[in-house]
């Protein structure tokens, strides 16, 4: 990829996360919240967005960015009321204006008309604003932070006690590169103790053929934002203390120092000043630096003419820190101003690293996994210290996986975020008014998760809307409010995300929808179904209640699709409905795709992992509590209940006479929507965490079989799918073939 | 669909193997490592010529057994068994054989035709007949070695 390119798709992604950052503030606003940093925050998006596009010629998105940008700015000057109806259109504005990045980005043509009516519609809201021309002249402001701009920090400064700091002047000398020291190192070492600015003097750098490669040409000022001792600042220069000119001094006395002239004075004075009182000439050149500034008025006039000229590299060295921020009281507010949202320091890094780490880590878990099995098999665990170094050992490779199984997990907010524009959409189309409520938009969730949610929760919102909501005069009639509420929320629960969408609607019909699967021969006409069973039956291929197909869902593909690929990531669906007060459709989801925690089980000589989530308790089966019910179905009694058994080696095929219900270990399993079924199996091996491998990386998907994992001995093992095997009773027992959602599983027991 | 016969006008490498009497050589290319044989886990509803899976570096390799999958009679893997794993499209894929036994470079007008006798089973995986020093090798193609669709009908 070209280099300009690749900083296109490096502007295209933070477009994403300025438009994000938009439309959450935008919707904050419609929620009452007009305070300033609001506002402020959603036209930073919009400006960055503008100025961006700006670099890159994108003409029309320049254009309405600019527009929209007015309008915001009336709003933030308080010339323009935030009123339900103007954040309405700064909303729509917002969807148009992602519309136009993203035709930027793909090459496509936007949408001329809705532009055009919008950008009208956004100047008729601020007309007795400034005019295009007042405003230009701002950006110039934001962009060059020109000498006008420069006193504002210093005000601040002097008037705010800064907290405690230092100041550190280092440079090396050349024996300290020549004893294979590294100034990188130091200078990290120094960042250990609090956050540090660190601006490099690169001034008594020769021309390259003057260069000499084992001289030392640089110089740092690190500006460190912490209480400690200068004590421990000279530990950290410990080693280089006889290679290097070192001068630490408290940043405060700086900040006095630098109120003492007249305000407009800025930090370049101080640097300067201070140059005079230190007791080391730690800059050979400053020494005529020092004898420049005889007056506080000189200082000022030096400023200018040393930012206006490059050719004094001393005094634009410290004039350029002030500028980028090297008061830290400032530093933090400043920061987030021209920066934009993010307020703690983040990077990006290449996905793929972060995967090879991933998979470097699982790597790691079954060596120490295989090691520990070593050496119990060597007899050497109790005999030792071996034992214990090995607990570390399990301990800290697990703290590492939790870090960069971390590293992935993201807020589902990313794609909470996009669901607001679809609801605004959805809603335009079918006439239905609706509110959206989102719940737990903090809650983490693997990256790839999140990229896989958001398809099937898009769909699930649209079908919420237009088969969940009544019309609006239906609503009414039934004493409802106008507006229908659809409710997404998300929540971390037993180890498994499960998110929601709830809507107030009219709740499923249940007459129709049997009457919809008989017709289309999805269940026998004399199948008898609970209301449960009822209302899972819209999951089924081929169903669609919507009498018409409507653009927006139903195509008689939906609900069946959402299953399916909300099933391929190990997750599980299901609908809760109550008549005339609407339906909850309920995903849950592993949090990741890479580790479980699981139960290690023998079946008929083969090793299965159960997942631990899906484990409510493990029992020793009585012969007298075991029932048969009919040819070959068996129950236990269990507190008064009956639950269907299912021996685990007859099910996947690994023996052909059913296993001994006193002669083996039960398992109380929970499957999805709180079906219970009691598991049998051989015997319990133990506990442990599992690295989740794929079978279907190189194979394909296996009935009743969730994934496979590499033991201690390096041996595969498989992970049962505990859903799969408990619903292989429930269509058998219950239903017979009323069910076919899962045709393979009934061949499989 | 068929990986091509031909990496280039002449001249191409063959792995030829041993499975019962019958010598079988695949494509050096598709080649990606050879090992012995380490136990398999065995997989539920699985067709009969799936041994099961192994632990191949982290990731979980099917295996093969090459004489079931051609209507051969199947042996107990031993020891001496070895695995020959290959790239087939995105998928690697362990095939359980007797023995490697030679590595060939043959021009391509060197194969002959499949007759036409051959069983459908052959036919779905021999490319051509090799004559070499009165042996004969079967070309095999890769491409059907997993049950890749059947997904459904599982």
């Amino acid at each position: 990829m070209d280099p300009m390119a690749a900083i296109r798709d490096t502007f295209f992604q933070e477009c994403e996360e300025q438009l994000s950052e938009l439309e959450s503030g935008l919707m904050r606003m419609e929620g009452g919240e007009t305070d300033q940093e609001t506002v402020n925050a959603v036209f930073r998006a919009v400006h960055s967005v503008k100025g961006g596009a700006g670099a890159f010629g994108l003409e029309d998105l320049v254009r309405f960015a600019h527009v929209f940008e007015t309008a915001l700015d009336q709003v933030r000057a308080g010339k323009l009321d935030a009123s339900a109806n103007a954040v309405r259109l700064l909303l729509r504005a917002s969807d148009a204006l992602a519309d136009l990045v993203r035709c930027a980005r793909d090459g496509a043509t936007p949408d001329e008309a809705q532009t055009t009516s919008l950008a009208a519609a956004l100047k008729a809201l601020t007309n007795g604003g400034p005019t295009d021309d007042g405003h230009a002249e701002d950006d110039e402001d934001d962009g060059l932070g020109d000498l006008t701009f420069l006193p504002l920090p210093v005000a601040v400064e002097a008037e705010t006690t800064r907290p405690t700091g230092w100041i550190i002047k280092f440079r090396p000398l050349a024996d300290l590169y020549g004893n294979a020291n590294e100034a990188a190192l130091l200078l990290r070492e120094v960042s250990g103790l609090g956050p540090v600015s660190v601006t490099v003097d690169t001034s008594s750098l020769p021309d390259f053929a003057d260069l000499d490669p084992e001289g030392a040409y640089l110089k740092w000022t690190i500006t460190l934002q912490s209480d400690c001792d200068e004590q421990a600042i000279r530990s950290a220069f410990e080693f280089v203390e006889d290679d290097c000119e070192l001068l630490i001094s408290r940043a405060s006395d700086q900040a006095d120092e630098a109120s003492l002239p007249q305000p407009g004075v800025d930090e370049g004075g101080a640097g300067s000043a201070e140059t005079i009182r230190s007791p080391v000439p730690i800059m050979a050149a400053n020494a005529t630096a020092s004898s420049d500034i005889p007056t506080d008025a000189d200082v000022l006039a030096m400023i200018r003419k040393a930012q206006q000229s490059v050719s004094q590299p001393d005094h634009d060295q410290p004039a350029a820190r002030s500028r980028q921020g090297a008061p830290p009281a400032v530093d933090g507010t400043s920061s987030k101003s021209d920066g934009g949202s993010a307020v703690g320091a983040t990077i990006r890094v290449d996905l793929d690293r972060v995967d090879r780490l991933i998979d470097l880590v699982g790597e790691l878990v079954i060596n120490e996994a295989m090691l520990t099995q070593r050496v119990m098999e060597a007899g050497l665990a109790r005999a030792s210290g071996v034992a214990a170094a090995l607990d570390e050992l399990e301990h800290l490779t697990r703290e590492i996986q939790d870090s960069v199984m971390a590293i992935r997990a993201q807020p589902v907010r990313s794609v909470f975020q996009r669901m607001p524009r679809l609801v605004r959409e959805v809603a335009a189309m079918t006439g239905k008014q609706v509110r959206l409520l989102t719940d737990g938009e903090g809650t983490e969730v693997d990256k790839t998760v999140i990229e896989r949610i958001a398809d099937p929760l898009t769909h699930m919102i649209r079908n919420a809307i237009d088969h969940g909501l009544e019309p609006t005069d239906a609503r009414l009639a039934a004493g409802k409010p106008e507006e229908g509420v659809v409710k997404l929320t998300a929540l971390h629960r037993s180890g498994r995300i499960v998110i929601e969408v709830a809507d107030d609607g009219a709740g499923i019909n249940r007459e129709r929808v049997k009457a919809k699967a008989i017709e289309r021969g999805l269940i026998a006409p004399e199948a008898q179904l609970s209301d449960e069973e009822t209302d899972n039956l819209i999951f089924l291929p081929g169903f669609s209640t919507a009498s018409t197909v409507s653009d927006i869902s139903g195509r008689g593909v939906g609900m069946d699709v959402v299953r399916r690929s909300v099933q391929s990531l190990g997750g599980r669906i299901s609908i809760a409905s109550r008549p005339g007060a609407g339906s909850t459709f309920t995903l849950s989801l592993p949090l990741t795709l890479a580790v479980l925690d699981g139960m290690v089980v023998s079946v008929a000589g083969h090793t299965l992992i159960v997942p631990l989530s899906a484990i409510i308790e493990t029992l020793q089966p009585q012969a007298a509590n075991v029932h048969t019910l009919g040819t070959d179905v068996r129950v236990v009694a269990m507190r008064g209940r009956y639950i269907p058994l299912v021996d685990v080696s007859m099910a996947l095929g690994y023996r052909d006479a059913p296993l001994e219900a006193d002669k083996s270990v039960a398992l109380l399993v929970e499957g999805e929507g709180g079906i219970r079924a009691v598991l049998i199996v051989d015997a319990i091996q133990g506990q442990r965490q599992v690295v989740i491998k794929s079978l279907e990386a190189n194979y394909r998907a296996v009935p009743g079989i969730a994934a496979a994992t590499v033991m201690g001995d390096g041996r595969v093992a498989l992970i049962l799918d505990v859903d799969a095997i408990v619903s292989v009773t429930r269509t058998e027992i219950l239903r017979g073939d009323a069910l076919r959602a899962e045709p393979f599983l009934l061949q499989a027991s | 669909m068929n990986e091509p016969l031909t990496n280039g006008a002449e001249g191409r490498e063959l792995i030829a193997f041993r499975v019962g009497q019958q010598e079988f050589c695949v494509n050096i290319m598709a080649v990606r490592e050879i090992r012995g044989w380490t136990a398999a886990t065995a997989l539920p509803q699985a067709p009969r010529y799936i041994c099961g899976v192994i632990n191949l570096r982290g990731a979980v390799l099917p295996i093969v057994d090459f004489a079931v999958r051609l209507g051969l009679p199947g042996s107990a893997p031993t020891a001496r068994h070895v695995i020959i794993v290959t790239q087939i499209h995105n998928q690697q894929v362990g095939l359980l054989v007797d023995a490697v036994s030679d590595i060939l470079t043959l021009n391509d007008n060197a194969i002959q035709p499949t007759p036409d006798v051959a069983s459908d089973l052959v036919k779905a995986f021999v490319r051509g007949l090799l004559p070499v020093d009165g042996r004969m090798i079967s070309l095999i193609s890769l491409d059907h070695i997993l049950p890749a669709d059947e997904r459904q009908a599982a």
